[in-house]
């Protein structure tokens, strides 16, 4: 029995509502501390408990409805160490968003706030729970905070469409979510995720199973934004204000994958050929690794560069968790730790440009970036490029070494192009803003969007303060001593179906945890060469895209013909017509549920 | 037991979902969501119902006394809940299409993309 759980979610949430509701009572200055500090003890109280979640897996039953004889009768929360190594990401990334909106967004005032808050608590509330509809109903909560914030800006239209084809893209996806949850409930008479888990170990998959476990993982993988159900994360992040990309690009889009694995470990590992589920998470992870860094290397919007690496680096997350590994699974967790910091920072960089120049493009900012801004937008591409024990380094190592394991080096080799592409993105996109260097035009790129309107920005110091202490604290990510090695006994806490279930439906305690050491985590020589072949790969590509008028003429013109069509497709592809990304939604659901049922019958 | 019930869920789910990826105004659309969204309630209920069961009030009923099942019908009052309120935003976000764009149409609204 713990009080941290319950209390994780109620603190944010009820702030949001004396937010809200304090119009006439509470003084601006006082709102702002009580947002800043839920934000804070939200953070604070998810390190409690991931201190408390080292030797157990602390479950709480609402309202101390605890199950009677093994069967689940209440609802629960139950916590291990990746669930609230999450927590605090989440709390470190929504605090961080705050303090700087307190400067970029002035006159943003209550509903911004609390909507901020509330998110906090509904992702909290997510990666805790352990009842099916439950997570649904965080995930809903959660996105519909979520609109509000990127339709937040209503002056203008794109923020419109942005905030419509987000709404209406999540929604179809949550309602699929609740369909499948439905057809699960209908098959297992059980919405407790270990008890569901109980009643599918060692069973054939029928139809209804596999039909129900398509919706579900399809439904989260819209909110992770896995291609091809990828397509409103672009427009929703380049019209939401810089500190709410922050939140949804660093740790909202994840969390659909935090869905997906939980969903997989608790409740359809024991299936009979359950393990063909992550042939197919892998695969989409391979592409949205690959199309995501292609998308973003063609994007002259910073904020729609930045979703675009988000896409990139949520399909390297899923492939990790895809090859159904422990090292691999590691791998990601210590990926979305470092990526959600330096993404995070990357879209503060971006905010002060914005309210520096009015301005986020690539092409108009040219020349225009200053020293320090330039060096926290280096640290967080390196970063992101996983450049040797920085940023995304040590995520990679592990993923690599997991595939290995598994004889498949072929994995990393396709995920390590996609991370280059991204990474050359965003080098390329910093050469060109804070160096000069390049053309001021460019015909591959996408094309330009609205202006936003310049910043009234109060504190540029805050800005910059913030947007370096999430960078620096993303790029430390990698060197932490012992954290791989706690990461690594997360994962195994995490993919142990037995052991979770024996805890949340018997209160088993759990076996003593291994005394893990406190060093760096040692990497292998071919993760540090595949790491700077990465770097040097983006590097060479990103000064390729600026100086292609220097390449012979016949070179770049035969360049362009090949490259030419497969990129307007590309760009053809991504319409910003809600009706076609509801098409792929539909279309991306009935291919993964095809492949699935072949496989789950013994393919 | 029958099928039907589950055939029309699907079926409402299809439609539903046709309906979203074809409309042409904000509000149609918001309704197709919907038309999709009350495929859940269909089955849901249809999961929980048991032939001859009464409503799942218990008090006055004799001690296993054949009721439907309550735990759908809670989901499903969490469902509406859930989709008024996304309704709700979808239709706030058409009158300020409307507002801006002069039109409630989402191919007229295709500013950004790429």
């Amino acid at each position: 029995m713990s009080w941290l759980p319950p209390l994780l979610v109620a603190l944010p949430l009820l702030s949001a509502a004396a937010i809200a509701g304090g119009q006439r009572v509470t003084p601006r200055p006082l709102q702002d501390v009580v947002a800043v500090a839920a934000a804070v003890a939200a953070t604070a109280l998810s390190f409690l408990l991931l201190w408390q979640v080292g030797a157990r897996e602390v479950v709480d039953w609402f309202g101390g409805w605890r199950p009677r004889g093994g069967v689940a009768v209440g609802v629960d929360f139950a916590v291990g160490p990746l669930a609230a190594g999450m927590c605090c990401a989440i709390g470190l990334v929504v605090a961080l968003a705050l303090v700087y909106s307190l400067a970029f967004l002035p006159g943003a005032g209550r509903p911004f706030q609390a909507l901020l808050l509330v998110t906090l608590a509904a992702m909290d509330g997510f990666a805790m729970s352990g009842d099916l509809f439950n997570l649904f109903v965080w995930l809903e909560l959660a996105g519909t905070a979520a609109y509000a914030l990127t339709g937040f800006q209503v002056e203008r239209l794109g923020p419109v469409q942005g905030a419509v084809n987000f709404a209406i893209t999540n929604s179809v996806g949550g309602y699929l979510l609740a369909f499948g949850i439905a057809l699960l409930y209908a098959r297992t008479g059980a919405l407790n995720l270990a008890a569901i888990g109980r009643v599918l170990a060692g069973k054939p998959a029928g139809g209804l199973v596999v039909a129900a476990l398509t919706v579900v993982l399809c439904g989260f993988l819209v909110k992770g934004a896995v291609v091809p159900f990828h397509l409103w994360a672009a427009d929703a992040y380049a019209v939401a204000p810089a500190p709410v990309c922050a939140v949804f690009g660093g740790v909202m889009t994840d969390i659909g994958l935090l869905g997906v694995a939980r969903l997989y470990w608790t409740s359809f590992a024991g299936l009979v050929h359950g393990q063909t589920l992550g042939e197919v998470l892998l695969w989409l992870g391979i592409v949205s690794a690959l199309l995501g860094g292609a998308m973003a290397f063609l994007q002259r919007h910073l904020k729609r560069l930045l979703a675009y690496s988000v896409v990139c680096h949520i399909g390297i997350m899923l492939a990790g968790i895809g090859l159904l590994e422990a090292s691999a699974l590691a791998g990601s967790e210590l990926l979305f730790l470092a990526h959600a910091l330096l993404t995070a920072g990357l879209f503060f960089v971006t905010g002060v440009l914005q309210a520096d120049h009015g301005s986020v493009d690539e092409l108009r900012l040219r020349g225009r970036g200053g020293r320090l801004l330039g060096l926290a937008w280096l640290g967080g591409s390196l970063g992101l490029t996983g450049a040797p024990y920085l940023g995304l380094y040590l995520g990679h190592g592990l993923l690599d070494e997991g595939a290995s394991a598994l004889g498949r080096p072929w994995a990393p080799a396709l995920l390590w192009l996609g991370s280059a592409l991204s990474g050359a993105a965003l080098l390329r996109a910093g050469a060109r803003i804070f160096l000069g260097w390049g053309a001021g035009r460019d015909p591959l790129l996408a094309d330009a969007l609205e202006e936003e309107p310049p910043g009234r920005a109060a504190g540029r110091r805050l800005l910059v303060t913030v947007a370096a202490v999430a960078v620096a604290g993303g790029l430390a990510i990698s060197l932490v001593p012992g954290l791989g090695q706690r990461a690594a006994y997360a994962a195994a806490r995490f993919r142990d179906r037995g052991a979770y279930a024996a805890a949340v439906l018997r209160g088993t305690p759990l076996r003593a945890p291994p005394r893990l050491p406190v060093s760096i985590e040692h990497t292998t020589l071919e993760g540090v060469l595949s790491a700077c072949g990465a770097t040097l790969a983006a590097a060479a590509l990103a000064l390729l895209a600026l100086g292609r008028r220097r390449l012979p003429q016949a070179l770049s013109t035969a360049a362009a013909r090949t490259l030419g069509p497969p990129v307007r497709v590309l760009h053809a592809a991504h319409s910003g017509v809600v009706g076609d990304y509801v098409t792929w939604v539909a279309v991306g659901t009935a291919v993964t549920g095809a492949a699935w049922s072949v496989l789950l019958r013994g393919g | 037991m029958s099928y039907l019930p589950y055939a029309v869920a699907a079926w409402i789910c299809l439609v539903g979902l046709a309906g979203v990826a074809t409309s042409r105004n904000l509000v149609h659309l918001a309704v197709c969501l919907t038309v999709m969204q009350s495929s859940t309630y269909v089955l849901l209920l249809s999961v929980g119902y048991v032939a001859g069961g009464r409503a799942p009030i218990f008090k006055g009923a004799k001690p296993g006394a054949k009721a439907v099942d309550p735990v759908v019908q809670a989901l499903t009052l969490t469902d509406v809940v859930v989709s008024v309120a996304v309704v709700a935003l979808i239709l706030a976000l058409a009158l300020d299409a409307h507002r801006l764009a002069g039109t409630v149409d989402p191919d007229g609204l295709a500013d950004v993309h790429g």
